[in-house]
């Protein structure tokens, strides 16, 4: 995948500037930053959803296009009624055949397949459960399947970690780590924290303000390139082998918006 | 009993049943998507302003089902052109029906003796269709259920996920506005049966009573048909025994499916709930305690 000197514009307002990058088949890479700075657009433009106003996006060597069955897609954390009728092996099933016209008649292939991706994020015991009524993280589990069921190329995964608890976040970085290693495939991650994935990840794409900057997380996290970054002085500081960005105090507060981690509680069952 | 067999035999009462089961088919399956797209107001709004249709239909002496049917599409359309993300959409539906009512309004005081056939179309006629309307009912009725069945799997994408279903190149926005002509086509379906007023009793209540029942999407559209059925039907024969209205059976049924299942079959079912979770549930408990 690269990016040719992209611009993304969402109305009047600049998200990225100018962005060129390579990624090679197999990396991993997050894309970081503050709420608000774009990462999301990124992911979209990389489906097709929105066309960058300059510059060239491949994937695969072409242009993005919408329904790209190469691509798998997990995308920020989303609610289901607790009383939809709908399970988890169905939302995997929509990423079998859910966009096709017609009402796809129960089928021993496609009900195969379900099940080994089920099976591949050890989802078997709540798969068929109401989907509303799983857990955060049994849902992104879920989720995972639904994205890989089509055997994609490329994984965009869109806050996947969020609201998820530390046990939940190591999970489901080895699952998508798992699928890398035995596929060869290319992880896209946007995450407002890197620690999670810090061990796994080859290259970082650090965003603030449309401003950009990436490589290998040990030359981007730096104070130096976060400082130009924001645009102020910027301390990045390691403690206990995590990674913290700290700046200075302005009048309205942090300039940096602190990673809010929050776990929210498994519900007792 | 006797009773009932001799009145089987009267063709109002078979173009009644006809139409009735033709009418809650359509009802059964739209009802469920109706649920899940969390449409209520919507279906509202098109079933009073299908009133103002066929309103002016019967002003220029033209057949009422298809000015019903002409008041719901027209309601579609406009719907769907000014607004069909789910924030606003209430707004839009609300700023509609006001201005379509008031039209409805001025087409009554233009017509002289309408009183009545404005109360059938406020509660219902069914039992005054003629074979006639049957045959237009049952047309409207498999158009509308073969346009859901090739919509069927995108529609389903598109309401339950539509951030992964709009990356995987389902037209989300195209297929909203598909529903509401759908949905604009079982509203004039079923104010046949309950009328204007009493609308939801069978477009919202059979698809929010199966969901009660099951976790599966296909088998809970067959529950809400079997539920639709069931009301439509037992609701025009007690009406013929009876010779009260047939929309207050419908409703009266319909609402007691609706509390058997909610409150008396749905929480004997185990797999409403989620599964024992051996391999996470440690972990769960771990976080409540720590609270």
């Amino acid at each position: 995948m690269s990016f040719e000197r992209v611009t993304l514009e969402y109305g009047t307002r600049r998200i990225w500037s100018d962005l060129s990058l390579d990624i090679p088949p197999g990396a991993f890479v997050a894309i970081l930053g503050p709420n608000g700075s774009g990462k999301t657009s990124l992911l979209r433009a990389i489906l097709g959803l929105v066309a960058p106003s300059s510059g060239r996006i491949l994937v695969q060597g072409r242009s993005p296009h919408r329904g790209d069955p190469e691509i798998g897609y997990v995308p920020q954390h989303s609610n289901f009624d607790a009383d939809l009728p709908f399970r988890g092996r169905d939302l995997v099933q929509l990423g079998v055949d859910g966009h096709r016209w017609g009402i796809g008649w129960p089928d021993p292939t496609r009900k195969a397949r379900v099940d080994r991706a089920v099976a591949s994020v050890d989802a078997e015991a709540y798969a068929d459960a109401p989907i509303g009524r799983l857990s955060g993280g049994e849902q992104q589990r879920l989720r995972i399947a639904q994205a890989l069921v089509g055997d994609p190329r490329i994984l965009l995964c869109d806050e996947p970690l969020a609201n998820l608890d530390l046990r939940y976040q190591q999970t489901i970085t080895a699952l998508i780590t798992a699928w890398r290693e035995r596929t060869g495939g290319t992880v896209l991650f946007v995450t407002h924290d890197v620690n999670p994935v810090l061990g796994v990840v080859d290259q970082v794409l650090f965003v603030v303000n449309g401003r950009w900057a990436a490589g290998k997380p040990d030359e981007v996290l730096t104070s130096e390139r976060m400082s130009a970054l924001y645009g102020s002085h910027v301390d990045v500081v390691r403690v206990h082998g995590r990674i913290v960005v700290v700046g200075e105090s302005t009048e309205s507060g942090f300039n940096i918006e602190e990673p809010h981690h929050v776990p929210v509680p498994v519900e007792p069952h | 009993m006797d009773q009932l067999v001799a009145l089987l035999g009267y063709e109002f009462v078979q173009n009644a049943i006809a139409a009735g089961t033709v009418i809650a088919i359509v009802s059964g399956v739209v009802s469920r998507f109706v649920v899940a797209r969390n449409m209520s107001f919507a279906v509202h709004a098109l079933a009073e302003l299908g009133f103002t249709g066929a309103a002016g239909f019967i002003l220029l002496r033209l057949s009422p089902v298809l000015g019903l049917l002409a008041g719901t599409a027209v309601t579609a359309v406009f719907i769907g052109a000014l607004g069909v993300r789910a924030r606003g959409r209430d707004v839009v539906v609300g700023v509609v029906m006001a201005f379509g009512l008031g039209l409805g309004v001025l087409f009554i005081t233009l017509y002289k003796g309408y009183a009545n056939q404005a109360f059938a179309i406020l509660f219902g006629t069914i039992t005054g269709v003629s074979r006639a309307d049957v045959l237009l009912l049952l047309a409207i009725g498999v158009v509308t259920l073969v346009s859901l069945a090739a919509i069927y799997r995108p529609l389903t994408f598109a309401t339950v996920d539509p951030e992964v279903a709009e990356a995987r190149g389902v037209p989300v926005g195209a297929l909203a506005v598909a529903f509401l002509l759908i949905m604009a086509a079982a509203v004039a379906e079923a104010i046949q049966v309950v009328g204007v007023l009493l609308i939801l009793t069978l477009l919202i209540t059979p698809g929010a009573s199966a969901e009660r029942l099951t976790p599966r999407p296909g088998l809970a559209i067959i529950y809400s048909v079997a539920i639709a059925l069931l009301c439509t039907l037992g609701g025009i024969l007690l009406s013929l025994i009876t010779n009260a209205p047939v929309s207050v059976f419908v409703t009266s049924l319909s609402f007691a499916c609706y509390l058997l299942a909610r409150f008396v079959v749905g929480p004997r079912r185990r797999d409403l709930r989620a599964t024992s979770r051996p391999a996470e549930s440690s972990a769960g408990a771990a976080v409540v305690e720590a609270r």
